[in-house]
């Protein structure tokens, strides 16, 4: 009961500070902070010219983005298209098929430890290069065109599955795995009845996130020359056919979107 | 037969589980192993079927001595040991049949087991284990759909589908009620009667092990402090094994307890016939 019987309990209470106990430092480096900020900006140069100039461009942009023009390239467009989604369905499904393997291997729970060293290996040399680095290599290698394209999206699809697939297996309920164990059951049947269920969903989960990943990075290593919709964008960039990009960039939106709503539907669907 | 010798397991963090731990349980007894928790209980059952490596000592069951065998003899040796878990460990998004299908999995080839096609007499096996513990009408439905005493009786029928030659059973009621719980131990004690199992049951319910086993190993820090029938466990011995407590108080509540349910049943019986 709260009445005036009890009167020496503070009413205000303050959650003391996690961090920085002592008060000087707090202030100090707080302030620290700003300062560095204000000396950061100061020393970003900026070239007022070239910002107007390229406002106006900007400007022409907007306007052709806000009339799209469908039909002039429609050629162009729906061949980079086409190529585009085959080369995201393609190394998807590629990319998947040798992360699951990879994934299994970076696990440390279930790996020994010199495959686990080998798969963590090749995750983190798969996760240091970003795609454009890869698709530049790649094109270098095959020439232009849908095949390095293909290759590079595999590559980054293998760190990205097998790499959160390895920690889903570890975060695993063990006393399952476990129960599996001890009925003698051997270590690829552990993974198929103890793990296997356990992790299916969120792969799928993420195989579908990955499918949307791939088409976007798909318009984005076009630019260097690995096909698809972004080689499209790339040259109607360098025309001046603004009208004409504005178009494709609506449609990389209508599908990103699309297949955003249509795998949220789908991982509800498979928990 | 099982016979445990000098068993004892150091961790490698340095914390010493058990210390020269020697029994034997001949064939067809039910033996309630009891201690306050970090007793060394679930590392003692787990050193059986090596989910635990043991430091030293050995296991003998039929005189196969478990410790030394390498992994391809102690995948089949396992096979011979069904185990039932605390919090069920089945797996949640499978089937029941799949669940207690699985306790076939060190008698078939991978393939059968991945395309879920079992030999004939295993589901046979797996149907008449089920309706043995009263869930034949549940084959189908995913193990997370059950209640917890139905999840531990799909528990007790994948252990039984192996053909076991003697059973761990890891705290089977830690996580049930009351009620629930007397009934999966007298299951449990009826099976191991029906087939003349061996058993060690982990279990810190006093009362529970008094009521259904035929005989109590008492552990404390890793040591056997008592071994013998349950009329042997008198409070001086549990003080030995846990400590001070008020054990003829919690004695009687349980007898309490069995009373009431003994009456309902009657009650259940009368209204039976009646109908």
């Amino acid at each position: 009961m709260s009445d005036a019987a009890s009167p020496a309990y503070p009413t205000r209470w303050k959650r003391p500070p996690q961090m920085v106990t002592s008060r000087f430092w707090r202030h100090a480096l707080t302030i620290g902070a700003l300062v560095y900020l204000v000396l950061a900006i100061g020393t970003v140069e900026v070239n007022w010219q070239r910002v107007m100039v390229g406002l106006e461009r900007g400007q022409r942009f907007v306007a052709g983005f806000l009339q799209p023009d469908f039909t002039s390239r429609w050629r162009d467009i729906s061949t980079g298209l086409i190529e585009s989604l085959t080369m995201t369905l393609t190394s998807t499904v590629v990319g998947v098929l040798i992360s699951v393997p990879i994934g299994i291997g970076a696990a440390r729970n279930i790996a020994p430890a010199w495959l686990y060293m080998i798969c963590r290996g090749i995750i983190a040399v798969s996760r240091a290069l970003q795609e454009i680095i890869i698709a530049i290599f790649f094109v270098a290698l095959f020439g232009f065109g849908a095949f390095a394209g293909f290759l590079t999206l595999s590559f980054a699809t293998i760190g990205f599955i097998a790499k959160l697939l390895a920690e889903d297996i570890e975060d695993i309920d063990e006393a399952q795995a476990e129960a599996i164990r001890a009925t003698g059951a051997s270590w690829v049947q552990v993974i198929n009845y103890g793990i296997q269920p356990q992790v299916m969903p969120r792969l799928i989960g993420l195989s579908l996130y990955r499918l949307d990943i791939n088409f976007r990075e798909s318009a984005v290593i076009g630019i260097v020359g690995a096909g698809g919709i972004g080689a499209t964008l790339n040259t109607s960039l360098s025309r001046y056919e603004y009208d004409s990009a504005g178009a494709i960039l609506i449609i990389i939106i209508a599908i990103v979107m699309l297949s955003e709503y249509s795998s949220g539907y789908l991982r509800r669907w498979v928990q | 037969m099982l016979s445990v010798e000098k068993l004892t397991k150091v961790y490698r963090t340095g914390d010493k589980a058990l210390t020269d731990v020697s029994f034997e349980v001949p064939k067809g007894q039910v033996v309630g192993l009891i201690g306050p928790s970090g007793a060394g209980k679930s590392t003692l059952i787990r050193c059986v079927n090596r989910l635990v490596e043991p430091t030293e000592g050995t296991v003998r069951l039929n005189d196969l001595d478990v410790t030394r065998l390498r992994s391809g003899e102690l995948r089949r040796a396992r096979r011979r040991i069904g185990m039932i878990f605390q919090e069920y460990a089945l797996v949640e998004r499978l089937t029941v049949m799949e669940n207690v299908l699985s306790g076939r999995l060190g008698y078939v080839p991978f393939w059968r087991s991945f395309t879920r096609r079992f030999p004939g007499e295993d589901i046979a096996k797996a149907f008449r284990l089920l309706d043995r513990v009263g869930l034949s009408a549940h084959a189908d439905k995913r193990a997370d759909a059950l209640s917890g005493g139905q999840r531990q009786r799909v528990g007790i029928a994948r252990a039984l589908e192996q053909d076991p030659e003697l059973l761990l059973i890891d705290e089977p009621t830690a996580s049930l009620d009351p009620k629930t719980s007397r009934q999966i131990m007298r299951l449990i004690v009826e099976i191991c009667r029906e087939r003349g199992l061996p058993a060690i049951i982990n279990i810190h319910d006093v009362v529970l092990a008094q009521q259904f086993a035929d005989r109590i190993i008492g552990l404390q820090a890793g040591r056997v402090v008592f071994d013998g029938g349950p009329a042997m466990l008198t409070e001086e011995a549990l003080t030995r094994i846990y400590g001070e407590e008020d054990w003829t108080a919690m004695q009687q509540s349980a007898a309490e307890d069995e009373a009431a349910e003994a009456e309902e049943r009657a009650e259940a019986k009368k209204m039976m016939r009646a109908l």
